[in-house]
């Protein structure tokens, strides 16, 4: 007798089971080889601390009232949570802290997509540890653990939140041209940033040709001297930060895995300096995501700067089975 | 091709749209050299090699979901379309000026029009296979309206008494005259886009400007 399960949800049997644990595990090992330590937090938070780190990225889809009254939540990431663990546990012990976590997060989702409400995550979080360095860090753990589950050809895109947002000052653009075009980049629809750019008065066209072609911009190093060209103060600070992390990067002889992507706007309200995404050629979603908020630990009342990347374990799996990594 | 059709690499797979769309969008694609005839023959094949890209052909709803999950790399549909699915987050990256429609409320002629039922019903009925379009629209403006979706013909919905009125996409306007149907407002004005995979935009970025380029320049009117 068949007896259901919330959409969106899934029971996992022993074959699949037994090839998600191998994921799991050798992604913990490549963890624990850069001194990175497991830790886990509860799957029902206050609702308030979740939202705490940031309002619109961890708006949990579910949340509900325990037997007092209190509002909890799924957590929608591990990120938030681990940023309060460190606030909370760790005040004794001097930075940084280098944390892991296999883990389930909780999302809404939209019927008949295709999507899950529960999925996998495994990833790390460098905390207090600052500057390219610590990036370039947390971008080679990936680029192992990557290789460790036998996705080779995955790319690494790499930008940097501050980028967008510093040209848009530059260029004099307003409060309202900026919002515009960062939520429409946000959604990826150049088309209508293309449009709100020439129909912004405050802006001379040659700024706007410069919006529009930085927009565009990844590749290698080219792209970085080819953007060398445009903006003004904040812009090229930006700008040296993504060099510098490229170059740290480069150090570590993972770049050719790295994509410079100037274009990238993540929805996540926390990144604050450098930001990742994850591809697979056999996937046509992104496979991980993460980077640099070195803002967030503040809103939990420590000051550090911090780093880290999440993995979908479901989607992994997928690409391995895609490109014909042998089974258990 | 079959085999290719699954494996990342070989040509970049481009989702064209039939219907009132294709003919448009194949004389496009003729203007950058890709080979359309396999397209415009008789052939009940959905998949076509189009030289250096290969053509798989669908309805233009459908274009987003093949795009969204990589399944197509690149494709070829209406702005319609793609704000009635906004939440499938592909990259939009050309408006191709093709398919110029216009997204209206049309009501019967005659009909003492929107306002009259809204003020003694304090809302209205409106038929549409555009439903977050239509809700959005008339929400921004604070309207009370029931949204039922249909899946063709709205024009009939009026005439029999479904609903007061329909969200539509109208080219010629021909359709709405020969059901006695009259535009009372313009929603938006839409054209095809080019849009991409966020994988395939990122992985084959050479390829997909490259294309987005060459279509730019034979979208642009002649001067």
């Amino acid at each position: 007798m068949l007896h259901p399960i919330p959409p969106g949800t899934r029971d996992v049997l022993p074959d699949e089971m037994l090839e998600l644990r191998r994921i799991q595990s050798a992604l913990l090992d490549v963890f624990a080889e850069y001194s990175y330590r497991e830790v886990r937090t509860p799957t029902l938070e206050y609702a308030d601390s979740l939202e705490l780190g940031d309002r619109r990225s961890a708006d949990a889809a579910y949340r509900f009232f325990d037997d007092r009254g209190e509002l909890l939540a799924l957590r929608t990431d591990m990120t938030i949570p681990i940023a309060r663990l460190v606030a909370g546990r760790l005040g004794g012990v001097e930075p940084p802290h280098r944390l892991c976590y296999l883990a389930n997060a909780y999302r809404a989702v939209t019927p008949q997509r295709g999507e899950l409400r529960e999925f996998g995550q495994a990833g790390i979080e460098l905390i207090g540890g600052a500057g390219p360095d610590a990036t370039a860090e947390v971008i080679e753990v990936l680029s192992r653990a990557l290789t460790a589950v036998g996705l080779d050809r995955a790319v690494i895109g790499l930008g940097n939140a501050g980028l967008w947002a510093g040209l848009l000052v530059d260029c004099g653009a307003s409060r309202e041209t900026a919002e515009r075009s960062s939520e429409l980049l946000v959604r990826h629809d150049l088309v209508g940033v293309e449009a709100v750019l020439r129909e912004a008065a405050e802006l001379e066209d040659a700024h706007v040709e410069a919006l529009i072609e930085v927009i565009g911009l990844r590749g290698g190093g080219e792209v970085l001297d080819r953007a060398a060209t445009f903006g003004g103060d904040r812009f090229t600070s930006a700008l040296g930060r993504l060099r510098t992390t490229s170059a740290a990067v480069a150090d570590r002889e993972i770049g050719h895995k790295v994509q410079i992507d100037l274009g990238m706007l993540r929805d996540i309200g926390y990144y604050s300096g450098a930001t990742i995404e994850v591809y697979d050629p056999t996937v046509g979603e992104i496979i991980g995501g993460g980077g640099r908020y070195d803002d967030l630990m503040g809103k939990f009342g420590v000051n550090l700067p911090a780093a880290g990347f999440t993995l979908y374990i479901e989607r992994i799996h997928k690409a391995q089975i895609q490109q014909g990594v042998s089974g258990v | 091709m079959f085999d290719a059709l699954r494996r990342p690499g070989g040509p970049l797979k481009l989702a064209v749209p039939r219907g009132a769309l294709l003919e448009e969008t194949l004389m496009l694609l003729d203007r950058i050299g890709i080979d359309t005839s396999g397209v415009r023959g008789d052939s009940r094949s959905l998949v076509f090699d189009g030289g250096e890209l290969t053509l798989v052909t669908m309805r233009p709803y459908d274009v987003p979901t093949y795009v969204e999950a990589g399944a197509a790399d690149v494709g070829i549909t209406g702005k319609d379309v793609l704000i009635e699915q906004g939440d499938r987050p592909v990259y939009e990256l050309v408006d191709l000026g093709i398919g110029r429609c216009r997204m209206v409320l049309a009501t019967q002629k005659g009909d003492p029009g929107p306002s009259e039922h809204q003020r003694r019903l304090g809302m209205m009925r409106i038929a549409t296979k555009y439903p977050r379009i239509a809700e959005r629209h008339f929400e921004q403006r604070g309207r009370q309206v029931e949204v039922v979706e249909v899946k063709g013909s709205i024009e009939l919905a009026p005439l029999v008494g479904l609903a007061d009125g329909i969200v539509d996409l109208v080219a010629t306007g021909r359709t709405l005259a020969e059901n006695n149907l009259e535009v009372r407002e313009e929603i938006v004005t839409c054209t095809a886009r080019l849009v991409a995979n966020r994988v395939s935009y990122k992985i084959r970025a050479e390829e997909v400007d490259d294309l987005a380029a060459r279509l730019r320049a034979a979208a642009e009117p002649a001067p």
